[in-house]
């Protein structure tokens, strides 16, 4: 594509990386057939390619956001459901990360979005106070009805009751079970131990059990993808420096990765610092030892089966597994050697909605989305879901509960929690 | 690009248009923003932009019908739009003119396997149909490589064809009706289940008619079921002569492929970098021949395409072992224009039409011609019906390369008709090959070409400067014919 940007402007290597990805794209419009927003609304604004144009007229200009690209822009899921149908291999995803960075630096949201925005990115990170954020909105949910429209959202998506805190997510190391095959770092991440912490707790049996000592590393947190998708650039290498010093103390050989959503993050801390000096090349380091939990059990094998007669299973695959990590068939293979009958859902490439924030951002399209998926979900007909993201699994969950009888959705778990209890593990919660 | 000079009078009355629009689509579905409307400004063919008066996305036929009744009343012109990617301009955004665009059709309205059809809106991508049938066991055979994209209304106006339509025919073998808005606001319907109307074929006449009749709202297709096999070859040729040359040879021997496709040496490497399809990198020429139907009839046909291609020297055979291979195979195929978006940031692909023994020889011609601007090319295209697709490769960011791909391009395509062809095969003329159709029609034929448009939209409201090169006034036509191409009244701006 001809873009028309400055010499001036190209001086500045973001823009120089822009335009680059910019000319890669012919405009075919391949895109725009598997972008979940365009599916719901039919317009080309609201589609990757749309996009693309529009984010090139954006910093073309260089002038500040407007409050309709900004809309647009904002519809983005980030799913990159398009990288993966694109035939050029355009970049779409630092093109509209490099967006999102423009218009948080030039565009003024209405208040109400402002406070919003800084709520979640000062809340989600820390699982200190997400945890006491859901237990105040279970109290508020009798009054909820009070509430202005967003927060009333926000309250109705918070869990009834809050589990409480796994001894698993301190800083520690758990030794392997048997001879020791590798050294691994396990992020415990931030909304995932607070929401479900069997989760982490399935994977550091499951790993231990086949020959890991698992590092839960002193100073590792939140990997960054929740602010960075809100174009808080400079809190998302903040949480990512802290991250990388943390792993290489631990001196491990893998930084294994339970929630894709992250993982797709911290497989990109060498793009997020590489104009860093100080830390392009430990942060490149780092995203190279990143390893979704599936690659690693892939690597390892799932072990020793114990149990039988194991349930159909309908498999979800996160946007951020498939289209982020390009892992679409690995954990679907592990789940069938461990014993399961794997099922495949209709539009399995279109997101569920969830997309780290977007479901409190974009409650209207989220929705749609949502049952759109909870239907296909539903007519694969596996008596549990896996999938291998705490965003979907909490948005799927939601969608699924309030039926009845008949109607009463099958239980959404992690894979790696089927896989834990194929393989010596308790039967995860809600499973019949 | 000359289009026709944008009416001030509509562009005075913007505003108002608008507020018509917005009493008919609520919503978001009338768009008035010029960053907004940029975005609309060209479609799959990049090298022309306008922006639109205003860009309407109706929901229901009613909606177009409204719309269409107010623009014949008031005079404002419309430019329908499907999904965009079609690459002849013919959705080229005019200043004066409403862009109509058919995104927000999207549901499939009847799957009707006793009758191995299928009802659906305009805007439903072509694969969508197949994806829709294909767990019964059937599909939708016209397959353009953007048919993962590009909406059925679009093939429709189009006539699109498709790596299948060797054997299968294009759209207009396989479209048994349409709805369609006139531009007075008249819904009217062609065709339908059956395989034929009584009177006039218009049916016909609206497949291919590239925006200029009405606007498509509702299509039947007829829908086959999926040959009981399927398999591949591919065949690696040391150059585009030989690889040429045993596609006559297979014609020739009565032999008529589900497909048969071709790529040159810069077109399988580009394709082979994305899809990984196994593609030999070592050959000037690679031609993929499907054979289909009964099992013991498909190997029998891979036996004798095998001994045809080694008789006109193909240096790499190799069979599909299975579906997933085929798939592979045609992966790259479908993918082959974007994927050349790796070896230059802008192309111009071309679609001429040429007779098979001839192919050859155009290939020399386009090889020389390359050498002669000064711009490289992939070739990409169907060979088993003849279809070429150049693609000339350039860089819009470099001053004066576009012009040099157009003059480029128009010279293949002049020598496409020379040798016999035509200027399209499949992506309709639109504005990239309106100022060559005097190279294929005489003056006669084009006014002739014209009336039946002015039957349908006497005042040239829908989708005008595309498809012919001069703007008659419908009443003018029948003075032109008298004259025999003398042309009267040249006060009229013609462009």
């Amino acid at each position: 594509m001809r873009t028309d940007f400055t010499l001036a402007q190209l001086a500045d290597p973001e823009i120089d990386a822009a335009n680059t990805i910019l000319r890669t794209c012919v405009h075919c419009g391949f895109c725009t057939a598997t972008c979940p927003t365009y599916v719901l609304l039919g317009d080309e604004l609201d589609s990757p390619r749309g996009r693309i144009y529009m984010i090139k007229n954006l910093l073309e200009s260089g002038q500040p956001a407007t409050a309709k690209v900004v809309k647009h822009i904002d519809r983005c899921l980030s799913c990159l459901s398009c990288m993966t149908t694109c035939p050029a291999s355009v970049d779409y995803m630092h093109l509209v990360d490099r967006a999102r960075v423009r218009i948080e630096k030039t565009f003024a949201r209405p208040w109400p979005e402002r406070v919003l925005r800084a709520l979640l990115a000062f809340v989600l990170p820390s699982p200190g106070m997400f945890r006491l954020a859901l237990k105040a909105a279970a109290l508020g949910r009798p009054f909820k009805g009070m509430l202005p429209g967003r927060l009333k959202g926000l309250v109705t998506m918070a869990p009834a009751r809050v589990p409480a805190a796994s001894a698993v997510d301190r800083p520690q190391v758990f030794e392997a079970e048997g001879k020791r095959l590798k050294r691994v770092a396990l992020l415990t991440g931030c909304a995932q131990q607070v929401l479900r912490p069997s989760i982490n707790e399935a994977t550091v049996r499951l790993l231990t059990r086949r020959g890991c000592e698992v590092v839960v590393a002193e100073g590792a947190g939140c990997c960054g993808a929740l602010v960075h998708h809100m174009g808080r650039e400079d809190q998302a290498r903040k949480q990512a420096r802290a991250n990388i010093e943390a792993w290489e103390k631990a001196g491990v050989e893998a930084v294994v990765i339970n929630a894709s959503g992250c993982g797709t993050t911290i497989k990109d801390y060498g793009w997020m610092l590489k104009h860093d000096p100080v830390w392009a090349e430990r942060a490149a380091r780092i995203a190279g030892l990143a390893r979704d939990v599936s690659e690693i059990i892939n690597e390892l094998g799932v072990g020793e089966l114990t149990e039988k007669g194991l349930p159909a299973v309908t498999y979800h695959s996160a946007c951020s597994m498939q289209h982020g990590q390009g892992l679409s068939e690995e954990p679907k293979a592990l789940l069938a050697a461990a014993g399961f009958e794997v099922r495949e859902p209709a539009e399995g490439h279109l997101c569920c909605g969830s997309a780290g924030t977007y479901n409190m951002l974009q409650p209207e399209l989220a929705g749609r989305l949502l049952e759109r998926k909870v239907e296909n979900l539903k007519r694969a007909g596996g008596a549990v879901i896996a999938t291998g993201n705490i965003g979907c699994l909490e948005q799927i969950a939601g969608g699924l509960a309030g039926g009845t009888g008949e109607n009463k959705g099958p239980p959404v778990v992690h894979t790696i929690e089927l896989l834990d209890w194929a393989t010596g593990g308790p039967k995860p919660e809600g499973i019949p | 690009m000359k289009m026709p000079q944008p009416d001030a009078g509509v562009i005075a009355r913007r505003a108002e248009i608008i507020e018509a629009m917005q009493a008919i689509v609520l919503g978001e579905g009338v768009i008035t923003d010029e960053e907004e409307l940029r975005v609309y400004d060209h479609d799959g063919l990049m090298a022309y932009k306008g922006l639109p008066l205003v860009v309407v996305l109706p929901e229901t036929t009613g909606q177009v019908s409204a719309i269409l009744e107010y623009c014949a009343a008031n005079e404002v012109k419309i430019v329908p739009r499907g999904a965009g990617t079609g690459l002849s301009g013919g959705a080229l955004p005019l200043a004066d003119a409403i862009t109509l665009g058919l995104g927000k059709f999207n549901k499939i309205l009847e799957i009707d396997y006793d009758n191995r059809t299928v009802i659906t809106q305009s805007g439903v991508t072509n694969l969508a149909i197949t994806e829709a049938v294909e767990d019964e066991g059937f599909y939708y055979a016209p397959d353009p490589s953007s048919q993962i994209a590009c909406s059925i209304g679009g093939n429709i106006a189009e006539n699109s064809g498709g790596v299948h339509c060797l054997k299968y025919g294009l759209t207009t073998n396989n479209v048994l009706g349409i709805e369609m808005v006139l531009m007075s606001g008249k819904i009217v319907h062609f065709g339908g289940k059956h395989l034929d109307s009584g009177g006039y074929d218009l049916l016909g006449v609206a497949t291919g008619s590239e925006g200029l009749l009405g606007v498509i709202t509702e299509v039947t297709v007829r829908i086959l079921q999926k040959p009981e096999t399927a398999r591949a070859l591919l065949l690696g040729f040391p150059s585009n002569k030989s690889a040429g040359n045993c596609v006559a040879a297979i014609i020739g021997a009565g032999i008529i492929p589900g497909g048969m496709e071709m790529m040159d040496k810069p077109a399988i490497h580009a394709t082979e970098d994305f899809v990984h399809a196994g593609y030999p990198l070592d050959v000037q020429a690679l031609l993929i021949v499907e054979l289909d139907g009964p099992e013991v009839e498909v190997d029998h046909l891979i036996e004798r395409v095998d001994a045809i291609a080694r008789q006109a020297g193909a240096t790499h055979l190799s069979v599909s072992r299975s579906e997933e291979e085929r798939q592979a195979f045609w992966s790259g195929r479908k993918n082959a224009f974007p994927a050349v978006g790796r070896l230059s940031p802008d192309y111009l692909c071309m679609d001429g039409t040429i007779p098979r023994r001839k192919l050859a020889d155009v290939l020399q011609r386009i090889e020389e011609l390359s050498q002669q601007y000064g711009l490289r090319i992939a070739n990409v295209f169907h060979a088993g019906d003849g279809n070429l697709h150049p693609l000339i490769l350039f860089d819009a960011n470099e001053p004066g390369e576009l012009e040099k791909a157009e003059n480029f391009g128009a010279d293949i395509l002049r020598y496409c008709v020379e040798v016999g062809g035509v200027l399209t095969g499949e992506h309709g003329v639109g504005i990239e090959k309106r100022d060559l159709m005097g190279v294929m029609f005489t003056e006669d034929d084009m006014n002739h070409q014209q009336r039946l448009k002015c039957a349908f939209d006497p005042a040239h409201l829908l989708n005008p400067g595309k498809v012919y090169p001069t703007l008659h006034r419908c009443s003018e036509l029948g003075r032109m014919f008298v004259h025999k191409g003398k042309l009267p009244f040249p006060d009229i701006p013609r462009f």
